[in-house]
């Protein structure tokens, strides 16, 4: 029986991985697990090579090949070189060092947050560690997860340490239900909107309350991926019996007694119900709605019954001027019916099974507005064989999307899948960043994956409720 | 373990770049992300914002010959927010910026930044307004910025400015290229990593 001592689960996970103070008096971490992909790698295993350093634990390290991935084409060598010879370094440097790489001919491969959790990598309690900013969503598992640079890829190779500051806890506890046709991506939204795009700078978001409870592990991971979005560097939701039945009987989790033990230690790292946090901050499920990003970042966002605010009314009104002379809209109008040219499902945020089932229920029976160009990409080879296997992957292309290999795609366009001059996407993904879709004129509306397959099929920005 | 360059002073011209949320998609497109190394990165900072779709020039400080040659970059609230990547501060530094002065910075920019002793310092809204100004008013305006003691001087003036105190002493200690200071402790790494239980697959 774990003691009741007050700790958060951010508090037990910092203290079991602290291997020393260092002399500038940052901690040095161990790094339970280390995902790579192939965009922000190659220059740190040069570095390696550069200090003559091996890796010094190849087997806590995977890999895989999510970002420049083409998802229409996957024949090598890739028709884009720079694609090819970063996938090359990839493998070359994974062969050399000894480390685990799921390419493209693997079942395993995808998007590296989609993989970790369902090869059952992703576990509570450890320290995890990725070279991209949406390391967050393992947080899910009660995992303590997080993005990195290059630079900080190198040291995790060479030491499977880094060195960190420990941050502060905010508790966000989101009460009550959601209503019918509002998702994790609606309520990761509307946190975002009310704290802030910088409001979690120097906290770790703990998510808790009825609402998330009663989530399924992709709907955790959907609200935990996009903490950076708010500038909290890791969010966690403490793991419970949805977690522990999630992982069980997955490839890297122990099996039998070992699993009974790894549960009774799961449940151990779960936040004291005396823990103590730096901030406390509550929500009402049942108030948030159907909601979408306006302007260019994800804290720009509003309510579907909503009109788009005036800059006056906003907390920083020159970043909302600098967003409606990008997306070309005019504050006082409805954000209903604002007519879209795409429509993208996928990304780390939302291509999982739960999310292809959403958007296929939407979109069964009806087709895609003509003149809309529409894009399904699974998450991973894996969701895409289970996805084809109930039948999804039909109830989409006979409504007019296109049904794609698994990659990142056009949530940072990186590969093929780009926006064109000024097309405005209702998106799945994480960022409605300018330029973000592979277009510097390319416009982003973030949404769910119901609301994007509603859009699609009526050419504009519709409440889902209604369409149902 | 052996300390590397030691960052407790930079000195030279400044440049602004006005706006909250300048997030590292502006700062660096993820089209330059497909080289292989960082080697060009110097040429991109703020690529599209610089040009248009023809390769012209638009108006931008990072293209105005005036501030040629500074290395102080000042900017407003949670830059560098987004993308982990450190292609940002990458081709920032390659550029020519060696420090930067801000009202907030998002968390991984700033942990990449000191990774590769680039300091980020923090001043108030009415402080970074009145060096934005002085630095768009007269680009010859030089500042020097002294880690030990926390301030920024320029002319007859000195701001006091805010900076982590672990990035503060990794710059001024030289221990910001850590990987040997990591290194140098990898017997209690191993140590610890035997004593979690997943390590070894939570067999009893």
């Amino acid at each position: 029986m774990a003691k009741s001592s007050g700790r958060t689960l951010y508090d037990k996970v910092w203290e079991s991985h602290t291997v020393d103070v260092l002399p500038t008096g940052q901690t040095q971490l161990f790094i339970g697990l280390h995902l790579i992909h192939e965009i922000t790698t190659a220059p740190a295993f040069d570095m390696l090579r550069e200090k003559n350093l091996q890796v010094g634990f190849p087997e806590r390290t995977f890999a895989t090949l999510d970002h420049v991935v083409p998802t229409d084409m996957r024949a090598r060598p890739f028709l884009d070189s720079q694609a090819e010879d970063l996938t090359q370094a990839l493998e070359k440097n994974t062969s050399q060092f000894g480390i685990q790489f799921y390419g493209l001919d693997s079942d395993r491969q995808g998007i590296v947050h989609v993989i970790g959790p369902q090869l059952g990598l992703t576990q509570p309690g450890m320290t995890l560690a990725c070279g991209d900013s949406h390391t967050s969503t393992h947080g899910a598992f009660g995992t303590l997860a997080f993005g990195i640079g290059t630079s900080q890829v190198r040291d995790v190779l060479a030491t499977q340490t880094l060195a960190m500051d420990k941050l502060k806890v905010r508790r966000i506890n989101i009460r009550g239900a959601l209503p019918e046709g509002v998702y994790a991506k609606d309520v990761i939204l509307s946190i975002i909107r009310r704290l802030g795009v910088g409001g979690g700078k120097g906290f770790a978001y703990e998510y808790c309350g009825p609402v998330v409870e009663k989530m399924n592990m992709e709907e955790r991971m959907t609200i935990c991926n996009m903490s950076i979005e708010g500038g909290a560097l890791v969010g966690y939701v403490n793991p419970d019996a949805t977690t522990f039945e999630f992982l069980k009987g997955r490839e890297f989790v122990p099996k039998g007694k070992d699993f009974d033990r790894a549960v009774a230690y799961w449940s151990s790292i779960a936040s004291d119900s005396d823990a103590r946090y730096d901030d406390v901050v509550d929500m009402e499920g049942s108030e948030i709605e159907p909601t979408v990003t306006w302007g260019i970042n994800p804290g720009q966002a509003v309510g579907i019954s909503e009109k788009l605010p005036y800059p006056e009314q906003c907390s920083d009104p020159e970043g909302a001027k600098r967003a409606y002379e990008h997306m070309g809209w005019k504050a006082g109008t409805p954000v209903l019916g604002m007519p879209i040219n795409v429509a993208f499902i996928g990304s780390c945020t939302n291509s999982r099974l739960s999310d292809l089932r959403a958007a296929a229920k939407i979109a069964k029976g009806r087709r895609v507005h003509p003149g809309i160009r529409a894009l399904v990409v699974p998450g991973s080879a894996a969701i895409k064989a289970l996805a084809e296997k109930e039948g999804l992957d039909r109830i989409f292309t006979e409504a007019g999307f296109q049904w794609r290999e698994a990659g990142c795609s056009m949530c940072l366009a990186m590969n093929p899948d780009k926006l064109a001059g000024r097309e405005i996407c209702a998106s799945t993904s994480n960022r409605n960043f300018i330029g973000r879709q592979g277009s510097p004129g390319g416009r982003t509306i973030l949404m769910s994956p119901a609301m994007v397959a509603a859009a699609a099929v009526n050419g504009k920005i519709v409440d889902v409720r209604e369409h149902a | 373990m052996s300390a590397d360059v030691k960052i407790v002073k930079v000195s030279g011209t400044g440049i602004a770049v006005r706006g909250n949320d300048i997030d590292t998609d502006r700062i660096i497109p993820a089209r330059y992300l497909k080289e292989i190394t960082f080697a060009r990165m110097g040429e991109y900072p703020f690529y599209d914002e610089r040009f248009d779709s023809e390769g012209k020039p638009k108006t931008h400080p990072f293209n105005n010959p005036k501030y040629r040659g500074a290395s102080i970059l000042f900017v407003n609230k949670n830059f560098g927010c987004g993308s982990s990547r450190e292609h940002a501060p990458q081709a920032l530094f390659r550029f020519g910026i060696h420090a930067i002065v801000g009202e907030s910075f998002a968390a991984i920019f700033a942990g990449n930044c000191v990774m590769m002793g680039i300091p980020t310092v923090t001043v108030t809204s009415a402080e970074i307004e009145e060096l934005m100004k002085l630095v768009e008013l007269d680009p010859q305006n030089r500042f020097a910025m002294d880690l030990d003691a926390k301030t920024l001087s320029y002319g007859e003036r000195q701001v006091r400015f805010d900076i982590p105190d672990t990035y503060r002493n990794a710059l001024i200690t030289g221990f910001w290229d850590s990987t040997s200071m990591l290194l140098s402790n990898l017997d209690k790494v191993k140590k610890i990593a035997a004593g979690l239980p997943y390590m070894t697959g939570f067999r009893g």
